[in-house]
């Protein structure tokens, strides 16, 4: 596909019913009238209360757990240490469908002889009442010893540091060789070199960690628990040491995931009290506790070394990457496998040298957040392409514009572009959005900056992704969905709606989807890397289609046509030419029913799979597809207190298709005060591997007095995988947010701050150091 | 055991009597009499999720104890309207996509109602200082402003119920 083809689809004249109309959402008024059970919501009779004893230490030798006192105390029914636990591990790997596992992801439930994080599990309590619970967890007596413990990922690395995952702490390193760098750089008219580093950000979702576990009449294990992945029933499952089929797990309306609810959250905890005790154990984290549940975003430091002809093109580039994985891998390798190929952008780079390390420490561990190493990555690229335009001279987005990857081109793994590549256009729009530039206004700069983004959808191909989709017609003419998705509140239940109302003709008010059930529901993968709509809108939309053949066929007889002749909307099915000639969709489907005619359908479907990459070159073909657009933001500097005001901030992306429009806008919208956070304000603190910012109060994210003017410009080439083109949106609408404020930031001020979040005092240090270079006459710029 | 108080509260008009302990928050005998739309998300007053009226103010329900309620009226956002009658904020934000995850949709339509009761045609910055207690991660704020504009231009011209 060129992108002349893909000019030709996005022009096509589709006429669509349901999609991409601004519909309300399925799950929206149960929210706003407060009537949406979520999982810290449920109770059942005889439920016993969970607390969680946790290490108040980052490194230690456990060298005895005393429990007695606890177990004595009146109302409580168990508690479960490490030593009652020997070996007992759980994974957080790939919670797929084809339970291949390619990292090793275990981590202990309990610690046993060793803590390795601030706040790792050391003991499970259940009794009768929440305050029992709390005072027998107090009565849980551990004695440490000391072990040295290693706080920073460069520090691990070295020889004779603590030893705390994988050989000499590496958790996991890549390579990309692509091209003859030294050749590239030889022929470049100037170098340019700089290291960039990221913050550990905390997904702050509203909905702390919850769940409920009992055990059914079949002695199946039950749990109903706020996740974006049922589909880790399986590593219940094996951390139990039970069959697959005994877990089953409910996933509710999620209160906001963002990749924090992606990891092995409390399932395994919960399962473990519920068949000890043989009651309903509920568990509700709190929030200082739930900094520490999940997996926070990985920080990073990207070093990076380009080089470019006068023109701005690039000749070669290298780089290096070296990430945090905490104590225990989790998902860090996958991070860092999408950092890597992320490293250089959205740009076509011939001569590409990458290395990447993800490094153990004794800090939190770390795992998915939106954006997932890409979004770090483009903070370092971003950054690099504005320093390279000022170098030489020339228009930033002019600078990208010389590089950019296009359809048909490979990208840093050689992987060949096979959507649109709108990045060029998206940019343009974004930049136009923010309108002309603002005088100068005493002590306060204005400063603008773009940034653009390459961010796959769908998951990594070696995982063999698959999505599996029920929908059925029922005799009155509604339509029932059944996909095991999870609703992490991005519309992911509400957008199979839609697709099953635009593919059988009906309102979408006439469709109900049950969602995220490992058990009833087909299994549909996670709600994660942006593939919910992708792969379970696509499964959806087969299994409609199906049903419409076999509702078609029938009515086919009727008019005395081709089925290819009839056409259904509008809760009829008529003759395309001639919409006179037409019969309810209801009595259709009682036909159907009378005669015995099939009238739902299973389907899966499959992304595309491919065998891995080549670990000395790492090429190969590692993801579905690319979702491609950028973020221009304004900001004001104030020069005097260093304090950063973003007063416009616009997203444009090629969304391929909209569904909904409403909710890929707020995607779209969220994403812009998220990243602003990441930017400017958001950053997790530790002090010898302790959280010392475990509240909203401490770890602060952009409130309402924050929100800058937020625009969301949507493109559509319909050239994305996703169901109508459609491509994923919930990361890449977050990629380029932080790097384009940084970039602001820089354009304002007339120097970088390479070290985010970007926070008032260093923001004035770097104005000062701007000021000794200017004094001493150094060039650097 | 600790000493208990019996506590009246009025909750979305309908009286319940309970006997608490002194330490017992708002929010916690809220949710334990099955108001579980009041939500909590930090029990600090951090986020606003909790939020309720308490005789027609807008509270954080985790900053208040049960016994300090003792005799009031408590609305929820249950109470503001529901499926057979939907509030003009709850209609509003149901229309312009204001919700995503929705946890902080409750106390969101409380500290809105809180707001458009004290000031019915709310500036930019009103609507920014209104909502300043409550936090939302997944929606920037943009369509949430949106609906309580819309809402206050029907409640000015008298539609309490839409």
């Amino acid at each position: 596909m060129s992108d002349t083809t893909v000019e030709a689809a996005a022009a096509a004249n589709v006429v669509f019913r349901q999609i991409g109309r601004p519909l309300v959402r399925t799950d929206a008024p149960g929210k706003a009238f407060g009537t949406t059970i979520y999982a810290g919501d449920v109770v059942m009779p005889n439920m016993l209360h969970a607390k969680i004893l946790r290490a108040d230490r980052a490194s230690a030798r456990i060298l005895g757990i005393d429990a007695d006192r606890a177990r004595q105390l009146p109302g409580v029914h168990c508690v479960l240490t490490g030593l009652d636990l020997p070996d007992r591990q759980v994974v957080t790997d790939i919670p797929g469908q084809t339970g291949g596992k390619t990292k090793n992801t275990a981590q202990p439930i309990l610690a046993g002889d060793r803590v390795r994080f601030y706040g790792e599990p050391i003991a499970l309590v259940a009794a009768e009442t929440e305050d029992i619970a709390i005072a027998a967890r107090d009565l849980i007596e551990v004695a440490y010893g000391p072990l040295d413990g290693v706080f920073s990922p460069a520090e691990a690395l070295k020889p004779g540091a603590p030893q705390i995952e994988g050989e000499g702490n590496v958790v996991a390193a890549y390579k990309i060789r692509k091209g003859d760098v030294d050749k590239g750089f030889a022929e470049a008219d100037l170098v340019i070199e700089r290291t960039y580093t990221t913050q550990v950000q905390e997904q702050a979702f509203l909905e702390p960690e919850a769940g409920i576990a009992w055990l059914d009449d079949s002695d199946v294990i039950n749990i109903k628990v706020a996740t974006q992945v049922v589909e880790h029933f399986r590593s219940v499952a094996d951390a139990l040491g039970v069959p697959h089929n005994r877990v089953h797990v409910q996933a509710m309306y999620v209160g906001g995931g963002f990749g924090g609810k992606e990891g092995m959250g409390i399932e395994t905890m919960l399962a473990l009290l519920a068949v000890r005790t043989r009651r309903p154990v509920r568990l509700v984290v709190s929030r200082e506790e739930s900094f520490v549940t999940h997996g926070n975003r990985h920080p990073f430091r990207i070093r990076h070394r380009t080089g470019v002809k006068r023109d701005g093109k690039i000749t070669a580039m290298k780089v290096d990457l070296l990430a945090d994985s905490g104590a225990y891998s989790k998902l860090s390798p996958y991070v860092l496998l999408y950092a890597t190929i992320g490293a250089p952008g959205p740009y076509r780079v011939d001569n590409l040298h990458v290395d990447s390390v993800v490094a153990a420490t004794n800090n939190l561990p770390t795992c998915a957040f939106r954006g997932f190493g890409t979004m770090q990555a483009c903070v370092a690229n971003e950054g690099q392409m504005d320093e390279i335009a000022k170098a030489l001279g020339l228009d930033p987005l002019e600078v990208r514009r010389r590089n950019f990857i296009k359809t048909g081109e490979p990208n840093a793994t050689g992987q060949i572009i096979q959507s649109a590549v709108w990045s060029d256009r998206c940019a343009t729009a974004a930049l136009e959005a923010l309108g002309d530039r603002r005088p100068e206004d005493g002590p306060v700069k204005f400063g603008r900056g773009i940034a653009c983004y390459q961010q796959s959808y769908g998951r990594i191909r070696w995982f063999k992704d698959t999505s599996e989709a029920w929908v059925g017609v029922e005799v009155d003419g509604t339509v029932v969905v059944r996909c095991a998705v999870t609703d992490i509140g991005a519309g992911q239940s509400s957008s199979l709606a839609q697709i099953a109302a635009e593919v059988l003709g009906v309102p979408m008010t006439k469709v109900v989807v049950y969602f995220g059930d490992s058990m009833l529901n087909p299994l549909a993968g996670t709600s994660s890397a942006s593939r919910a709509l992708y792969m379970s809108g696509n499964a959806t939309k087969l299994a409609a289609t199906r049903v419409r053949q076999n509702l078609l066929g029938r009515a086919a007889q009727e008019f005395g046509v081709s089925p290819d002749d009839l056409d259904l909307g509008d809760s009829k099915v008529f003759v395309t030419d001639d919409p006179s000639r037409c019969m309810n969709f209801e009595r259709l489907v009682r036909i159907c029913a009378g005669e015995g005619i099939h009238r739902h359908d299973l389907a899966i479907f499959r992304a595309p799979f491919s065998e891995g990459i080549d670990p000395e070159t790492g090429q190969g073909e590692v993801f579905p597809d690319f979702t491609y657009g950028a973020h221009a933001a304004e900001v004001a500097v104030d020069t005097e207190t260093g304090e950063v005001t973003v007063l416009k901030s616009v997203g444009a992306h090629d969304v391929g298709q909209a569904i909904n429009m409403q909710a890929v806008k707020g995607q779209i919208e969220g994403s812009a005060l998220m990243g602003q956070g990441f930017a400017l304000c958001e950053q997790m603190l530790y002090r010898d591997g302790q959280v010392i910012s475990p509240s909203l109060s401490e770890y602060l994210i952009p409130t309402s007095e924050d929100v800058p003017e937020i625009l969301a410009i949507v493109l559509e080439s319909r050239s994305g995988l996703g169901p109508y083109g459609a491509k994923g949106m919930g990361e890449p609408a977050f990629a380029p947010v932080a790097a384009s404020i940084a970039n602001a930031v820089a354009d304002a001020i007339g120097t970088r701050v390479y070290d985010l979040p970007i926070t008032p005092d260093k923001v004035v240090k770097a104005l000062k150091e701007k000021a000794e270079r200017a004094a001493r006459g150094d060039g650097r710029k | 055991m600790p000493e208990t108080k019996d506590v009246n509260l009025t909750v979305n008009g309908r009286a319940h009597q309970l006997a608490l302990p002194s330490h017992r928050t708002l929010l916690e005998a809220l949710r334990a009499l099955g108001y579980v739309e009041v939500k909590s998300g930090c029990e600090k007053g951090d986020c606003g999720a909790c939020a309720v009226l308490l005789d027609g103010e807008a509270i954080d329900s985790c900053l208040t104890l049960a016994w300090i309620a003792d005799g009031g009226s408590v609305t929820t956002v249950k109470g503001l309207g529901g499926p057979d009658g939907a509030h003009p904020l709850q209609d509003a934000f149901i229309r312009e996509g204001s919700v995503q995850c929705g946890y902080c949709i409750p106390g969101i339509i409380v500290a809105a109602k809180a707001l458009l009761d004290e000031i019915p045609d709310p500036s930019d910055a009103d609507l920014r200082r209104g909502l300043s207690g409550n936090l939302c991660r997944c929606t920037g704020y943009v369509r949430i402003f949106s609906a309580i504009r819309e809402a206050a231009a029907v409640l000015r011209q008298g539609g309490e119920r839409a």
